[in-house]
């Protein structure tokens, strides 16, 4: 396989009618990175997606792959290659004849071609599985055909639709490890389109987070998560209090980096505090939260350590003091 | 090997709530049937009888004043035995052959179009409905329509002369095998558009996206994605063109001007002579024909997946 490109989005749109589904984004993914588009349904992702595959025209602006622009190169041509949401394996054609097919536009002799299409049958454990339809399959099992069929075009930069999303949540998370190994393994870029917060954290080098055809934010899952830019990337990835300070701003504030005390005793080395009621309790396994209903303001959650938690337990309908430290607020932009 | 046997004790007299419990369950076993009753005698007094009556009247003998109940093979005989069944049978095959050839051509074009060029769905239903329009009006009146258009005097041939294209009118035109051909084009199109159209919209949109990201041109996707998919469409609809020309009298007996035959028009000459049991030797060697060449297409193609 040839190495992976960069691909660039220079002030990029994507106009139907009157909507507005992307508005003039600009992105750059390095190459050999392992980029997710995160974003609510509607956000704009999936056409980001399907321009930079060459299946929906580009409105406005520049896509650019390696070096080249690419806005009007058709998609065989731009060394990408998608897997679809519904994987859209060809129903007539079996395991090796789908990965093959391809080579087949490309006028390869059969024999050659599908003896190509074995090996990456092997490469995703699927040989055993060369003669049959799509139909006779798990979707577990379309899904390693769908990305043998990508893969056998030698792409640069392989596409990903929701990949994850129509399979039950064990089989998700053990192909969600495969993929982040293979795309080590093959060093091509990846963009993976989901609206999962915890696959986009746990698979991407960049996360860029979408809503309303616009990018709110594009970081490493690392700094995402700690120095969320807008309220909405704070809300979208979860584990964040949005609090509103009135003339200070908005601040986020992590749900784990709270502590909890009796009403009349704040947490030890809070320098903020809260009083409110507590309105539900939700054990998690390792941690528990605990949402806390704050009279004059929205809920505000926390994540505690469980067996710390357990030492002094609160109950439901209890008075608690939250408590943060000032090193753990962080501004936001309106 | 030891076997152990064990034994459970029946109470003497079995509750009333077990001997209904065996009641409704054979009443369960009865339902299936009751509820495939109606159809079945449907099928049985309107399908299976009238065709085991003609399979019966096969065998009688005639004379040319009436029908003598028997069991002779002197219909089959003289049926199998003439060079004329033959000639007849052949120029049958050929009229279904062009007509299937030129239906599945143009309506697959149709339905191409239709499914795949036209976007929205409203428009797609009402370039639909206006290729039923023709079936408007009954077979024989769409038939006639064509006598003025394609005679000897007929508009075509006044336009051709009229531009200078021919110096003759064209002959050909009505009362030939062409005029049968396109009668039969006409009449039995949307029969093939339908279930193409039917099979074509049931692709997925995506398939099409695959198959152009793997590069496949648009001759390739048609060739390799789309044709093969709409396969137990054409399938349909050529079981339906197939048995409509292979049945066929009055088309033939109208555009060909009575210069051509085919077997349904035999078994109708047969009929208005009177001549039943022949007529019925026919139409079960045809049934036959047709049954085989339906066999033969469903062998090839898998249409359960239509249905």
């Amino acid at each position: 396989m040839q190495g992976g490109a960069a691909v660039e989005l220079i002030a990029l749109s994507k106009v139907y009618g009157r909507t507005v589904a992307v508005d003039r984004i600009d992105l750059k993914i390095p190459a050999g990175s392992y980029c997710c588009l995160l974003g609510p349904s509607g956000c704009g992702k999936t056409s980001t997606l399907r321009m930079i595959a060459g299946h929906e025209d580009v409105s406005s602006g520049d896509l650019l792959i390696g070096d080249a622009v690419v806005n009007e190169v058709p998609p065989a041509r731009r060394g990408t290659a998608m897997m679809f949401q519904s994987y859209a394996l060809f129903p007539h054609l079996d395991c090796v004849d789908n990965v093959a097919f391809s080579l087949k536009m490309k006028g390869m002799p059969a024999a050659e071609r599908r003896e190509r299409a074995r090996a990456m049958l092997e490469r995703v454990h699927m040989d055993a599985y060369a003669a049959r339809l799509p139909a006779q399959l798990s979707g577990g099992q379309q899904q390693r055909v769908a990305l043998a069929r990508a893969l056998i075009t030698e792409p640069s930069v392989l596409l990903l639709d929701e990949p994850l999303s129509a399979l039950d949540p064990f089989l998700r998370d053990r192909m969600r490890e495969e993929l982040k190994r293979l795309q080590t393994d093959l060093g091509i870029t990846f963009i993976h389109v989901t609206h999962s917060q915890s696959e986009a954290m746990a698979l991407a080098d960049l996360v860029v987070v979408m809503n309303e055809g616009r990018i709110e934010q594009a970081a490493a899952p690392r700094d995402l998560y700690n120095t969320p830019r807008t309220a909405f990337v704070a809300r979208f990835l979860g584990g964040h209090n949005v609090l509103d300070l009135g003339a200070d701003g908005t601040v986020a504030v992590r749900a784990d980096r709270i502590a909890l005390g009796a009403a009349d005793t704040p947490p030890p080395d809070a320098d903020m505090h809260r009083t409110g009621t507590v309105r539900s309790f939700e054990y998690h396994g390792a941690s528990v939260q605990i949402s806390i209903d704050l009279a004059d303001a929205a809920d505000i959650t926390v994540v505690l350590d469980e067996s710390r938690y357990f030492a002094t337990p609160f109950a439901v309908g209890d008075r608690v003091c939250a408590g943060w430290r000032h090193a753990d607020v962080h501004p936001l932009r309106a | 090997m030891s076997v152990t046997a064990t034994s459970t004790v029946r109470p003497a007299a079995r509750p009333a709530a077990a001997d209904r419990a065996a009641a409704v369950r054979r009443l369960g076993r009865v339902v299936p049937y009751l509820q495939a009753a109606p159809l079945t005698l449907v099928l049985l007094v309107f399908l299976l009888v009238p065709i085991l009556t003609i399979v019966v009247v096969s065998f009688w003998d005639y004379d040319s004043i009436r029908i003598y109940p028997d069991f002779v093979l002197t219909n089959y005989q003289e049926l199998l035995g003439s060079p004329v069944t033959w000639k007849i049978y052949l120029n049958t095959l050929k009229f279904t052959a062009l007509a299937w050839l030129f239906t599945l051509l143009i309506g697959f074009t149709v339905a191409y179009f239709l499914a795949f060029h036209v976007q929205s769905l409203t428009w797609q239903m009402a370039l639909f409905l206006l290729c039923t329009i023709p079936f408007w009006t009954s077979n024989i009146i769409r038939m006639i329509a064509w006598i003025p258009f394609l005679g000897r005097n007929g508009l075509l041939n006044q336009a051709l002369v009229g531009a200078g294209v021919v110096e003759q009118p064209l002959e050909f035109l009505l009362f030939s095998d062409f005029a049968v051909v396109l009668a039969y084009v006409h009449l039995y199109t949307l029969f093939m558009v339908v279930p193409i159209f039917n099979a074509m919209m049931r692709i997925d949109r995506a398939l099409i996206e695959a198959a152009r990201d793997a590069g496949a041109n648009g001759r390739q996707i048609l060739w390799n994605v789309i044709l093969p998919l709409c396969k137990p469409g054409i399938a349909i609809g050529s079981i339906f063109v197939i048995t409509l020309v292979m049945g066929d009298f009055i088309t033939v007996r109208l555009m060909s001007g009575g210069q051509s035959a085919s077997v349904g028009l035999v078994i109708a000459n047969e009929i208005s002579l009177l001549q039943y049991p022949a007529a019925a030797a026919n139409a079960v060697v045809l049934l036959l024909v047709v049954t085989l060449m339906v066999a033969a297409l469903l062998r090839i193609v898998d249409i359960r997946k239509e249905l």
